[in-house]
């Protein structure tokens, strides 16, 4: 069977099984539409915690940002998986024993204040709808390059499941589907992984590969170490050593303190803890998140030292006419871009950029050839020896084709991406809903509508968060790839300072919880606004503050928040006695009920 | 009685948790981050350790401090008779 026919069945065969599970798992009431009925075993909430989290970019982007950058790359593999220790044991059981179902719920509960309810319900909108354009862009993305539709068609066609199951199953339907939806992913990471590391190393485990020696064409063991040699490969064409970082020290460390605390504080990933039956079933839950989260996060290094060296040693010097086909197929999707500076018909890869931007071509390739048959491209090119362009986003979609993997694999990883983005969108899309169906209107605006109506509600809003995230899908503001900034810095400087002190901090009354996330949200917004929006030509280190960038700078914002926090409650009012009184019972495990509206 | 028997509870969960946030702070920020060029002159099979550490040593370590936890914690549920039923 070809890849095409493969492909279509593997990813209608996937879409096949969500809507089944879909129709098994409707939800009945705003219990089941929010927590799931709160009745979820803990290594099913773990694995859909995983899908939830393992986005279109964890799961295509990673490996080739990593493959690219190298050491540079580590603080995405910690800051994204350390989060869950902060959440393990800081978060999670003592939200679980609270026992609601939002985020702003608990900020406005604890904090006696319908203001804080409010600005948190600002916050969960804006991250949420941040992160949720690029699931939607991303699903386009995949059904274009695989199944050769258009990519605003596969946005509707994303559109139309994720409708399907988060509004029919709300929170009951997207869990079930997303522990199938991590099943595909995974199996999807892993078997190219497995492959690869086989291919060059001998080592069924990629974790281990890439810490091996390097087998050369007829199997042999070369005695030379991968790691050892892609640094010397990678040296040798001016780039800096794959293990060596090229970012300051300062900047790496802010980084992924702002990525771990973000990860933390984000409500979709949160949420998902009010699902388990108990505070002991939280606890557990985190574990087996991470373990699935682990699996994907430890491999996609290997992954990325794999393909880095397979691209090298198979693109740099090679005879354009020589190159295998998936080099052609990519660079008529005008992912790859090559210019012949000096003329030899090979292709030279090096240090720095072949020429400014990305690639645009003076048309297709039965139109206009160069003198080796490549595409034209058309950039202003620059003066180094670097001649080649590869999109970091191939690195995981190619390989299969560059470890020539068999057909099926590649079917495999389009279902896989598609998985990806959909249970990422799905969890983020109900958050928004519950945020506006229970926050907005049955916590602050009108709290005497009936179980009934708010479900409706809920409904209504996840509709409406689906056509507003398909928009964004089709007309991509142009900002999406420097908004992720936003969402884990937006959450490290507000949520994360605000729930911790809220459990372990019983003084920590309303008037220092406003005051502290006001500061820290205002702080933050406006850094990364200034440096990404406003003055982008300033966007360097020395301008920085304390030479942290916009992705670090969260970190800083969540030192003002505890600071102005704690000032603050200081000199007003400690919170009421029967407030004081939450704090201690949250403590404590024993008496955790259901989740609960009242 | 009760009330006394929780704070127990609790400053012993808080020194769980002190304890743990360090050795997630050292893996992480000390052996991935600060002293990486240091580690980096120790080869660890095929890998420098400090890379080792910034790319696999770290989530593994973070694994293991979560099971840890949710095991200790679900004794120390049961000796200060805080457990669910």
């Amino acid at each position: 069977m070809d890849v095409q026919l493969l492909t279509y069945l593997f990813v209608g065969g996937s879409f096949a099984l969500y809507i089944g599970i879909a129709i098994w798992s409707r939800a009945s009431s705003t219990k089941d539409f929010y927590v799931a009925g709160g009745g979820v075993s803990p290594i099913a909430n773990g694995a859909a915690t995983a899908a939830d989290w393992m986005s279109a970019a964890s799961f295509i982007s990673m490996a080739g940002i990593i493959a690219f950058s190298g050491y540079d790359a580590s603080v995405y593999l910690m800051g994204w998986t350390g989060g869950y220790v902060l959440l393990a044991m800081l978060l999670a059981p003592y939200l679980r024993k609270f026992g609601k179902f939002t985020v702003p719920d608990f900020i406005g509960d604890r904090y006696y204040s319908n203001v804080a309810r409010t600005v948190a319900v600002i916050c969960v909108i804006f991250i949420s709808f941040t992160y949720v354009a690029g699931q939607m862009r991303g699903v386009g993305i995949v059904f274009a390059r695989f199944l050769e539709v258009d990519v605003n068609m596969g946005v509707v066609i994303g559109m139309a499941i994720v409708f399907f199951y988060a509004v029919l199953g709300g929170m009951k339907g997207i869990t079930y589907t997303q522990v199938a939806q991590y099943c595909v992913l995974i199996f999807a990471f892993l078997v190219p992984a497995v492959f690869l590391s086989i291919l060059m190393t001998g080592h069924v485990l990629p974790q281990t590969g890439f810490g091996a020696t390097v087998l050369d064409a007829a199997g042999n063991d070369t005695g030379v170490y991968l790691l050892e040699r892609l640094d010397g490969i990678v040296q040798d064409l001016g780039f800096g050593a794959y293990t060596e970082g090229q970012k300051s020290t300062i900047d790496v460390f802010f980084i992924a303190a702002a990525l771990m605390c973000g990860t933390a504080g984000l409500p979709h990933v949160i949420v998902r803890f009010f699902t388990v039956p108990t505070v002991r079933d939280a606890r557990i839950s985190a574990g087996w998140a991470l373990l699935f989260i682990a699996l994907l996060y430890t491999t996609a290094p290997a992954v990325g030292a794999f393909a880095r060296t397979n691209l090298i040693e198979t693109v740099h010097q090679t005879e354009y006419e020589e190159l295998p086909g998936w080099f052609y197929n990519w660079e008529n999707s005008g992912l790859i871009g090559w210019v012949d500076k000096n003329d030899d018909g090979r292709v030279q890869m090096s240090a720095g950029a072949a020429f400014k931007g990305t690639p645009t071509f003076a048309g297709d390739r039965d139109e206009v050839t160069g003198s080796h048959g490549q595409r034209v491209v058309t950039n202003e090119v620059t003066d180094n020896d670097a001649e080649v362009y590869i999109d970091r986003d191939i690195i995981v979609l190619a390989n299969p084709e560059i470890g020539n993997l068999p057909a099926w694999v590649i079917a495999l990883v389009a279902a896989g991406g598609v998985a990806a983005a959909l249970s990422t969108a799905a969890g983020l899309l109900l958050v928004i809903s519950s945020a506006v169906s229970h926050d907005l209107l049955k916590k602050t605006l009108k709290p005497d509508i009936s179980e009934k109506q708010e479900l409706l509600a809920a409904r209504l809003a996840a509709v409406v968060a689906i056509l507003i995230a398909g928009y964004f899908g089709i007309n991509p503001p142009g900002f999406v790839a420097q908004v992720v900034a936003f969402a884990f810095g937006l959450a490290a400087a507000s949520f994360f300072p605000v729930i911790l002190m809220g459990i372990f901090y019983k003084r920590m009354n309303k008037e220092g919880a406003i005051a502290g996330m006001a500061v820290g949200l205002a702080f933050t917004f406006s850094y990364i606004v200034y440096f990404k929006f406003v003055s982008p030509e300033l966007n360097s280190a020395e301008n920085w503050l304390f030479g942290v960038s916009p992705e670090g700078i969260g970190t800083v914002g969540m030192v003002l928040n505890f600071i102005v926090a704690f000032a603050v409650s200081r000199v007003t009012a400690p919170p009421p006695e029967h407030i004081q009184h939450i704090v201690e019972d949250i403590r404590v495990p024993r008496g955790a009920g259901g989740a609960s509206a009242h | 009685m009760r009330e006394e028997n929780a704070r127990a509870y609790w400053a012993a969960n808080l020194k769980l948790i002190f304890t743990y946030l360090i050795i997630w702070f050292v893996v992480s920020y000390g052996c991935g981050i600060l002293f990486v060029d240091a580690l980096n002159n120790i080869q660890f099979f095929g890998f420098k350790l400090g890379f080792w550490f910034a790319q696999q040593g770290s989530i593994y370590v973070f694994l293991v401090l979560i099971w840890m936890y949710a095991f200790t914690m679900n004794k120390l549920d049961r000796k200060f008779d805080v457990h669910e039923e």
